[in-house]
């Protein structure tokens, strides 16, 4: 029914009073409607490629957090628009600002601050990324709290040059003159199932080089606003990197009250003895349920650590980690060559090199661009790492 | 509007009082007079009816849950692509946003290989590997996600054809949204500097996403946004106002005066894409208005009110529309997915196969980068 009014509406009648056009593409609608739902037999047998496919993942929600005070139920959009009320509410020099934030956001995290705190203090930018990452910028460095949104993580390119030259240097250059810690720029991140080329990258190794910059990336509500309130109380430019396949997806009992996670502090989720897993975001939710498949199908026992923030990375939880187990496997979406990956595995590497006994194991995207049709191939799945622990131990 | 005709012997006809454009930093615009024959007509009328009915298609395919990737339709915008498309030669050069089904049309693209690529397939005219956004053909340069990255592109598609100097020309399009990208004040100063043959048309849907431009542009009136560089506001609804102004345009340029901005007023009848959720940013009585100056039955009452044919012919060419894009939309469904191993093809150009990492070290798949 709603097809057909859409159709009525974009079919009035021609300037001539004896045309009538809506006849014209509505009857078509009609019968090819019909025709569509008649796929053909070998259509139907394939439908897990060509259908937009389930999520390669199951999320696994956090313990309900008791130290902070009474909960409700959020998903992970709905805690980043939490941390961002308690934010508002409680820094009077706090301003949100992005592309279409004014509605409540393209992924609706900003939902109700508008009507709430009032439009000089969340208000649209033009589309113009560096545009909106130099003002973020100029307000850091003003002495009010800037909280920049970029649309997806894929569009961050036109502000690189203000991130790592400007934003990431200024404290440094200016001998502590100056500093832009104030700001914190957010953005929805990773592969999200129908994303393709450019609604689906995880840019932190390019942001990983730069020293000056912190980079978290959580895996849940619980997480996201607890981290998400310390990178915008950090005094240090933050970039807050959102699994948009988790926005709605993830849910969890949330603390309503402000409260912060350390940054620079791995989690670990689950002790183990013969391998350490590493990930962050989304891909944690795959090395949990990997973690089981190793233990119910191989016996073999996993750590798996959440790594949180990317920039400064907390060296001492992995390596120490990994001195226990003596194996190590680190998986993201981002290609393999260059991602942050790499990193850790040479840091790692350095450090323990004697306890390691086997070589450490990336599982990461392949080396191309973030690909339409074939993203069950190209993400890391839960398989691809099964069977990186099974050669492991096996070495 | 009223139309004055003039009635000439050789089955065309003049329109007068079109719609006048705005112009900056010209003397004067495109004159306000139209010549069409009634094949001209027809054929205007097919390809907007094509594109529109396609676009429909490609909504229904969605809601059956067979794109993937975000798809952004065109309905409503017809009569830019296919105005233009009507005063540039093939050999001429074009690219656009990511709103690109129409213009994959109107540059050569079979509907068939347009669905086909939507739905990512092989057939597709991207081998599927480019989705919805990404469709290519000879001079037409896509299809770009990127908002407002295809103009400096385009600046430099015109310095080639300057420096090869083969008279084509360059129409860079992007939408009001990117007109507040930096990036295009770049192309903007350098075209002018070197007398690029670019015409920068921006059509100006009046929303970015969901954000209304007035709000986000401190200078509304985008074709006088490059101070130095000529420009003109055309009714973007009327097929026959954007053939003029394009072939103006066209002139323009090829007469060595450098880049003209063309700022095409128009609407889309749909959501931004076809995964947008947002309740209601625009008002009903907005889409309406628009709705009530559809360049299709525009141009198809401008013709019979001129006596070049009847409604039923329109009838005719419309079932006949209908069916070809049926039969694509069959294709599309029906054909198969790119091979796996496709995955990793053309990442470089490359002789022998390349390896391409990835998954874990053992898994590697062989890479070929070769134009066949």
């Amino acid at each position: 029914i709603t097809i057909m009014a859409a159709a009525a509406r974009f079919f009035v009648r021609g300037a001539h009073p004896k045309l009538s056009f809506s006849g014209v593409c509505a009857s078509a609608q009609r019968s090819l409607g019909a025709g569509l739902l008649k796929l053909s037999p070998s259509c139907a047998s394939r439908t897990k490629t060509h259908k937009r496919h389930a999520a390669h993942f199951t999320f696994q929600p956090d313990p309900v957090p008791t130290q902070y005070g009474p909960t409700q139920k959020m998903n992970l959009f709905q805690s980043v628009t939490s941390a961002l009320d308690n934010t508002l509410a409680s820094d009077p020099t706090a301003v949100i600002f992005g592309e279409d934030v004014a509605f409540g956001g393209v992924f609706r995290c900003t939902v109700g601050l508008r009507d709430k705190y009032g439009k000089d203090r969340v208000f649209n930018t033009p589309l113009c990324e560096q545009g909106i990452v130099g003002f973020g910028i100029g307000v850091a460095v003003a002495g009010a709290t800037a909280i920049a949104e970029i649309q997806f993580a894929d569009y961050i390119y036109p502000a690189f040059d203000q991130i790592v030259n400007e934003a990431a240097k200024y404290r440094y250059r200016s001998g502590n003159m100056f500093d832009c810690g104030n700001l914190t720029i957010r953005a929805p991140w990773g592969c999200v199932g129908h994303g393709s080329l450019y609604h689906s990258q995880s840019p932190e190794a390019f942001f990983a080089h730069c020293p000056g910059l912190k980079i978290v990336i959580p895996r849940g509500p619980v997480q996201a606003k607890g981290l998400l309130l310390s990178c915008i109380s950090d005094k240090n430019p933050c970039i807050f990197f959102e699994p948009k396949i988790l926005y709605r997806a993830a849910v969890e009992q949330v603390p309503v009250d402000a409260y912060t996670i350390p940054l620079s502090q791995a989690e670990v989720l689950q002790e183990g003895s013969d391998v350490t897993l590493v990930a962050w975001g989304t891909q944690i939710h795959v090395m949990k349920e990997v973690a089981n498949m190793a233990q119910e199908k191989l016996g073999v026992s996993c750590e798996v650590i959440d790594l949180q923030t990317i920039l400064p990375w907390d060296i001492d939880t992995v390596c120490k980690s990994v001195a226990k187990t003596g194996r190590l496997l680190i998986s993201h979406e981002a290609p393999v060559t260059g991602g942050f990956a790499a990193e850790i595995s040479s840091t790692v590497q350095e450090e323990c090199f004697l306890n390691l006994e086997a070589p450490i194991s990336r599982v990461c995207g392949y080396d191309t661009p973030f690909p339409h049709i074939f993203e069950p191939f190209y993400i890391p799945d839960k398989w691809k790492c099964l069977e990186a622990i099974k050669k492991m131990i096996n070495y | 509007m009223c139309i004055h005709l003039m009635f000439s012997p050789s089955n065309c006809i003049h329109f007068n009082a079109l719609t006048k454009c705005d112009v900056h930093g010209l003397e004067e615009g495109p004159a306000d007079t139209s010549v069409l024959t009634r094949d001209q007509g027809l054929g205007l009328y097919r390809s907007m009816q094509t594109i529109r009915c396609m676009e429909q298609h490609v909504d229904l395919l969605y809601r059956q849950k067979l794109i993937l990737g975000p798809c952004h339709l065109y309905i409503g915008q017809e009569a830019c692509a296919v105005g233009i498309e009507a005063s540039i030669d093939k050999a001429d050069h074009l690219i656009t946003s990511y709103r690109s089904h129409g213009f994959s049309f109107t540059r050569g693209v079979s509907v068939r290989e347009i669905l086909a690529e939507i739905t990512g397939r092989r057939g597709g005219v991207s081998k599927g590997r480019g989705g919805p956004m990404h469709m290519y053909a000879p001079n037409f340069y896509g299809g770009n996600g990127i908002v407002g990255s295809q103009v400096p592109l385009g600046a430099g598609v015109a310095l080639a054809c300057q420096y090869r100097g083969n008279d084509q020309i360059c129409v860079a399009v992007y939408g009001d949204g990117a007109a507040n990208q930096g990036q295009l004040f770049e192309a903007y100063n350098m075209a002018a500097l070197w007398k690029l043959p670019i015409i920068f048309v921006c059509e100006n849907n009046r929303y970015a996403k969901w954000t209304p431009m007035q709000r986000v542009s401190a200078c509304t009136d985008l074709y006088k946004r490059a101070d130095y560089i000529p420009g003109l506001r055309v009714d973007g609804m009327d097929v026959l106002c954007v053939r003029e102004a394009s072939k103006f345009a066209k002139d323009h340029c090829q007469s060595g005066k450098g880049p003209i901005i063309l700022e095409l007023q128009t609407y889309r009848f749909h959501r931004h894409g076809t995964a947008d959720r947002h309740p209601s940013y625009r008002n009903e009585a907005e889409v309406q208005e628009y709705s009530n100056k559809d360049p299709i039955s525009r141009l198809a009452g401008q013709v019979i009110h001129a006596n070049m044919t009847s409604a039923q012919e329109f009838e005719e060419i419309d079932m006949e529309i209908r069916k070809e894009v049926e039969e694509a939309s069959q294709f599309a469904i029906t054909d198969q997915e790119p091979p796996l191993h496709d995955l990793c093809n053309y990442v470089y150009h490359n002789s022998p196969p390349l390896k391409i990492r990835g998954i874990h070290r053992w898994a590697t798949l062989v890479s070929i980068g070769n134009t066949l």
